[in-house]
C-alpha cells in the first residue's frame, strides 16, 4: 500500500465533491419541481396533458441520460436561435447543460414515483376532507401531499441514490466532477485499483449519508403510525438533532 | 432532403452503421445479462447462507456494485483489464500496451453491476417461495439439489420475470456508457456519426427513438414471458 499515493488522490478527488455535490442537489431540486408539474398534468383530466406526461415518461425513462446529456450539450448549441437566444449564456456552460440534463431525467422517473404515491392515498381521506368543507389547495396540501409523500419516499430514496451515480455522466461533458478527476487520474498514473477505491469509497460515504438523512425523515414521517416501543432512534440521530 | 441521405443506406448514409451499432448493444447487453445472471445467483446465495461470512460477502459486493457510479466500474475494468492483460503480454514477451477487448470489458463491467440488481431479484424470488413446498419436498424424501432443480429453480425463474424486466432496462441504457471504451455500439456510432456530420441533433434524437424502440420492443417481450410462466397460475395481484 503506497498511502502517500492514496492520500494525494483522496485530496484530488475530494477537491472534486463540491462539484458532484451541486450537480447532484441542482437537479434534485429541479427534476423535483420539474416531476411535480408532469405529475400533476399525468393525473389531470385534461387529455392533452396527460398524454403530454406520459410521452415525456416514456422518452425520458427509456434512452440512456447520456444520449439526453450530449443532446443538451451538442444539439441545442446547433441552433441560430439558441445561440442568439439569452439563454445561451448559461446554456454554453457544461455545468448547466448537466443540470438541465439530469434533471429533465430524474423529472420523468420521479413523476412516476410521485404517481405511485399518490395512488396509496386513499379514497376515504379525500371524501371526508370534502366533507369538512377542504378543497383546492388546502385539500392537497394538508391531506394528499402529506400522505403521498409518505409512501412514495422510499422509491423516491432509490431514485435520489441513482441520481448520486449518474452526476459520474457530467464528466463525460467536462465537468471535473469525481469520476472526470477519477479518470484523469488513472489516466495519468495507471494505478485503477487504488484511484478506484478512493472514488468507490468517497461515493459509498457520500451515499450513505444520504440514505441516513432519508431514512431520519422516513422515520420522523411515520411518527403517528408507530408504538411507542418501536421509537428507536437511528445511529446518526444525534448528529442531525432528532429527539424522535 | 439531406436527412435521408445521412440516415440512409447509401454511400453517405450512416444507416447501416447505426443499425450495425444497435446490434452491437443488444448483443453486449445479452452477454451482460449472461454474465450477470451467473454472478448474480452465486451472490444471491451467498446473501441467503446461513455462513455469517458469505452473508457478509454478499452484502459488501451489492453495496458496492449498486452504490458506485457504472462509468466507474467501466473505468476499473476497461483499464484494469488492459493493465493486466499488458502485464500477462509482458511475462509471454510482448512489448508494449496491449487493450483488454472493448466488448469484453464492456459486457463484464455491465454484467457486474447487473449481478448486484439480479442477485436481489433473485433473492427476493426465493423469498417468494411457500416455504411449505420445500418442507414437502424433503418430507418425501427428495434430496436438497433434485429440489432445488424441480421446486425452486423453475419458481424462482417465474416470480423474477418483472424483476429482471426491470434489470434488462437498467442494463440496456448502462450499456451506453460502454462507448467510453471506443466499442462501435449504438451510442459511440451516434456520436461518431454526429461529431462528423455536425448534425449533433439529428442524430442523437435519431439515436435516442433507437433505444426508445429497443427498450419498448423488450418490456413486449417480457411481458408475454410473464404472461406464459403465469399460465398455470391463478391470477392473482399485480399480474399482466
Amino acid at each position: 500500500m503506497d498511502f502517500p499515493f492514496l492520500l494525494s488522490t483522496m485530496k484530488a478527488l475530494l477537491a472534486a465533491t463540491p462539484t458532484t455535490l451541486g450537480l447532484f442537489s441542482l437537479s434534485i431540486f429541479f427534476g423535483g419541481l420539474l416531476a411535480l408539474l408532469i405529475v400533476t398534468m399525468r393525473v389531470s383530466n385534461n387529455i392533452v396533458a396527460r398524454n403530454f406526461a406520459k410521452g415525456y415518461i416514456f422518452v425520458f425513462r427509456g434512452s440512456p441520460l447520456l444520449i439526453q446529456m450530449f443532446l443538451v450539450f451538442y444539439g441545442l448549441g446547433q441552433f441560430g436561435v439558441i445561440r442568439h437566444s439569452f439563454v445561451w449564456p448559461a446554456l454554453r456552460e457544461p455545468f448547466v447543460c448537466a443540470v438541465l440534463s439530469l434533471a429533465l431525467c430524474t423529472g420523468g422517473y420521479s413523476a412516476e414515483i410521485f404517481r405511485s404515491g399518490l395512488r396509496a392515498v386513499p379514497p376515504g381521506e379525500v371524501e371526508a376532507a370534502r366533507a369538512a368543507g377542504m378543497s383546492g389547495f388546502l385539500l392537497l396540501r394538508r391531506i394528499i401531499a402529506p400522505i403521498a409523500f409518505r409512501h412514495a419516499l422510499p422509491a423516491y430514496s432509490t431514485e435520489i441514490v441513482l441520481m448520486v451515480k449518474s452526476t459520474a455522466l457530467a464528466s463525460l461533458v467536462t465537468v471535473w466532477e469525481i469520476t472526470g478527476v477519477a479518470q484523469r487520474l488513472i489516466s495519468q498514473t495507471y494505478r485503477t485499483m487504488e484511484v478506484f477505491m478512493c472514488a468507490a469509497a468517497l461515493y459509498l460515504i457520500l451515499n450513505f449519508l444520504i440514505l441516513q438523512v432519508l431514512a431520519l425523515i422516513e422515520h420522523r414521517l411515520n411518527r403517528h403510525d408507530r408504538r411507542p416501543a418501536e421509537r428507536k432512534p437511528s445511529v446518526l440521530s444525534a448528529f442531525f438533532g432528532s429527539r424522535a | 432532403m439531406e436527412i435521408f441521405t445521412l440516415l440512409g443506406f447509401g454511400e453517405k448514409g450512416w444507416g447501416v452503421l447505426i443499425l450495425t451499432g444497435m446490434a452491437l448493444t443488444l448483443c453486449v447487453t445479452l452477454a451482460s445479462l449472461a454474465i450477470g445472471a451467473v454472478i448474480g445467483a452465486i451472490i444471491a446465495a451467498a446473501k441467503l447462507s446461513n455462513r455469517w461470512w458469505a452473508r457478509a460477502l454478499g452484502t459488501a459486493y451489492t453495496t458496492i456494485f449498486r452504490g458506485v457510479p457504472e462509468l466507474l466500474i467501466i473505468y476499473l475494468i476497461y483499464f484494469g483489464g488492459s493493465s493486466a492483460v499488458t502485464a500477462i503480454g509482458q511475462a509471454m514477451g510482448i512489448q508494449g500496451f496491449l487493450g483488454m477487448p472493448s466488448f469484453l470489458a464492456g459486457a463484464l463491467a455491465v454484467g457486474l453491476i447487473s449481478a448486484a440488481y439480479q442477485a436481489e431479484v433473485y433473492r427476493g424470488a426465493y423469498r417468494a417461495i411457500p416455504k411449505g413446498e420445500i418442507e414437502a419436498a424433503s418430507s418425501i424424501g427428495m434430496p436438497p439439489m433434485r429440489c432445488l432443480r424441480r421446486i425452486i429453480l423453475p419458481q424462482i425463474l417465474r416470480f423474477a420475470i418483472p424483476g429482471l424486466n426491470n434489470v434488462w432496462q437498467l442494463s440496456l441504457k448502462d450499456s451506453a456508457l460502454i462507448s467510453v471504451t471506443g466499442l462501435a455500439e449504438l451510442m459511440r456510432t451516434t456520436q461518431v456519426a454526429a461529431g462528423s456530420t455536425r448534425q449533433y441533433f439529428m442524430f442523437y434524437i435519431v439515436g435516442g427513438l433507437l433505444y426508445l424502440v429497443l427498450t419498448s420492443f423488450s418490456e413486449r417481450v417480457f411481458n408475454s414471458a410473464e404472461r406464459r410462466s403465469n399460465k398455470s397460475m391463478p391470477r392473482g395481484m399485480g399480474q399482466v
